[in-house]
């Protein structure tokens, strides 16, 4: 199937979407053509929102956001990210905010079946005082302990990126895999692009895999993560991460930008092919 | 600044006095708390700097964790993000992010968490989320991260953050991440005990020197300044009523070894960043 046709099908206004990948496997051509089919409210879930989601922000084609970091590694502020929270441009933007063990507790509880997951240290942060819906303190029946209780997330999409699909549509996806996984578990409905369809993926027997029954579309999308990046294929581009602070900056400038190589364009290969002239 | 010209035989600071800048005398310092052998949840920015300087000078079987789940990575530059793939490369083993959250931090395996913040308080609790109102902030900060977690259960936590009266404030916008709370033993007792097997924050190595919490009411404590500096001038880069200890040790100048490896390292680091990415598109059936 194509990407094109995944997300029409799939993705609908107003849905919660988890787009994973910590750092590395970002779906960023995922992220381009729900910029490009103008989907609107959406709930956007992910442990560190990223530059995609700075676009898709900024692009106004989401309401909401559940996260535990926003931003730019290394470099400072997701601008788009910011000038949402902090003067609702283009719409404002609800939080709903979490650390990153949150997060993960909430993605397994989501994929057990389970209304809600727990962890310990309840009283040292003040997320749980402006997250009230998604964090309350619980006490343990067994010693009395006072946890924290995290709802579960279970988003009605995942999408991820990933580095094989075999012929069956089995996935494979190595390296830093951050919440992928759990992520995917916790979905109603789940859209993967690859770098590469095989015969047979190349996985040892503890690989993380996705078995093709869990999968509802498959694209394969070459280089689908740029400017993250793909174990075993091609590199994080930090040049890249570095320029969008400059690009993320200004609206126009940002504007403008998602107009020529987003908007503009038909598909990812585009943009790649656009980028490596302009190189 | 001007970079002075050394040869590897002067080793130590004592006899050429290098040139340096407060930046690298404060991560060479932080690097220095950094014990071998160590167990060491990282942060990214200056305490992963620092971290990768411990590593290959003195302690070069520290063992580093980033939030990325690379458990005993051993990056030759500073990774940008806490995710590049070099430290996936030079791991000894690449974890599932719920598990290095859940069975190594939780689970008690990490023996120091290293941390920045963009505001910390006068007991050591740290603020990554807002400045001014949550909902409506003046400043909306990219937020918590791994930070409150490695703040809870590593067993002891250093802190490296540049020194201002807008840093190292009277009252935190949030508090993103616990260190003594309100102090006076709070943090080991009732609901604080059960909750957390970290001692909180040990030492907080600022760009001036170093702050250490009062056995007592674990207020941080000008403890020691980097030569030249005064005690008054750090009071004047901190917004609430510093203390200071009776004594100040002069805390040691970086040894030429160290400056030189800080240097490559981020020369290194400068010029992998820099590199354009080609992607090779493979061929589609």
């Amino acid at each position: 199937m194509s990407l094109q046709q995944a997300i029409a099908q799939y993705l609908h206004d107003g849905q919660s979407v988890a787009m994973e990948g910590f750092t590395h496997l970002i779906p960023f051509a995922a992220g381009h053509e729900i910029i490009r089919q103008q989907k609107k409210n959406l709930h956007l879930i992910r442990m560190t929102p990223d530059l995609i989601y700075d676009q898709l922000i900024g692009m106004g084609c989401a309401s909401e956001l559940t996260f535990s970091w926003g931003g730019n590694p290394g470099v400072g502020s997701l601008h788009r990210l910011r000038d949402a929270v902090e003067k609702q441009w283009p719409q404002p933007l609800t939080l709903h905010e979490h650390s990153h063990a949150e997060m993960a507790v909430a993605y397994q509880a989501g994929a057990s079946g389970m209304p809600c997951g727990f962890m310990k240290g309840y009283p040292a942060t003040q997320l749980a005082e402006v997250n009230p819906a998604q964090i309350q303190p619980q006490q343990c029946p067994f010693t009395g302990q006072w946890l924290s209780a995290i709802a579960a997330i279970k988003p009605d999409v995942t999408i991820l990126h990933a580095q094989q699909a075999d012929a069956d549509g089995n996935v494979l996806i190595r390296g830093i895999v951050g919440a992928a996984r759990e992520a995917a578990l916790a979905a109603k409905t789940v859209i993967v692009t690859v770098e590469q369809q095989v015969e047979k993926i190349d996985a040892d027997m503890n690989a993380i895999v996705l078995p093709r029954w869990l999968i509802a579309a498959i694209a394969v999308v070459p280089g689908g993560a740029y400017p993250s990046y793909a174990q075993g294929h091609y590199p994080r581009d930090n040049a890249f991460y570095l320029a969008w602070d400059e690009i993320a900056r200004d609206r126009e400038k940002f504007l403008s930008w998602m107009q020529s190589h987003v908007l503009a364009l038909r598909d990812h290969a585009e943009l790649l092919q656009r980028l490596q002239v302009a190189a | 600044m001007s970079i002075a010209v050394m040869n590897s035989e002067q080793s130590s600071g004592q006899n050429s006095v290098p040139n340096y800048s407060r930046d690298e005398i404060m991560t060479v310092t932080a690097a220095r708390q950094l014990q071998n052998s160590a167990v060491c949840f990282v942060g990214i920015g200056l305490p992963s700097a620092a971290c990768n300087l411990a590593r290959q000078t003195h302690a070069p079987e520290l063992v580093l964790i980033y939030e990325s789940g690379t458990v005993g990575t051993k990056p030759s530059v500073l990774p940008l993000s806490i995710g590049d793939g070099e430290l996936a490369e030079t791991a000894d083993c690449v974890i599932p992010l719920p598990d290095i959250f859940s069975y190594y931090l939780q689970g008690g395996r990490v023996d120091i968490g290293f941390l920045g913040a963009a505001q910390i308080d006068r007991f050591g609790n740290l603020n990554s989320t807002v400045i001014g109102d949550y909902l409506r902030p003046s400043t909306r900060l990219p937020g918590a991260g791994g930070a409150p977690e490695i703040a809870m259960h590593a067993k002891q936590v250093l802190i490296v953050m540049k020194q201002s009266p807008r840093s190292f404030v009277e009252s935190l916008g949030f508090r993103t991440s616990c260190g003594f709370m309100n102090g006076n033993g709070q943090r080991r007792h009732g609901e604080f005990a059960d909750a957390s097997a970290g001692a909180g924050p040990q030492v907080v190595i600022t760009d001036y020197g170093m702050l250490k919490p009062d056995p007592v009411s674990d207020e941080l404590t000008l403890v020691a300044v980097y030569p030249g500096v005064t005690a008054a001038e750090v009071s004047a880069a901190t917004g609430w009523s510093l203390r200071i200890a009776p004594t100040l040790t002069v805390l040691p100048e970086p040894t030429a070894a160290e400056l030189s490896a800080l240097r490559s390292l981020h020369a290194r680091t400068e010029q992998a960043h820099a590199n354009p990415v080609r992607i090779v598109l493979p061929k589609t059936a």
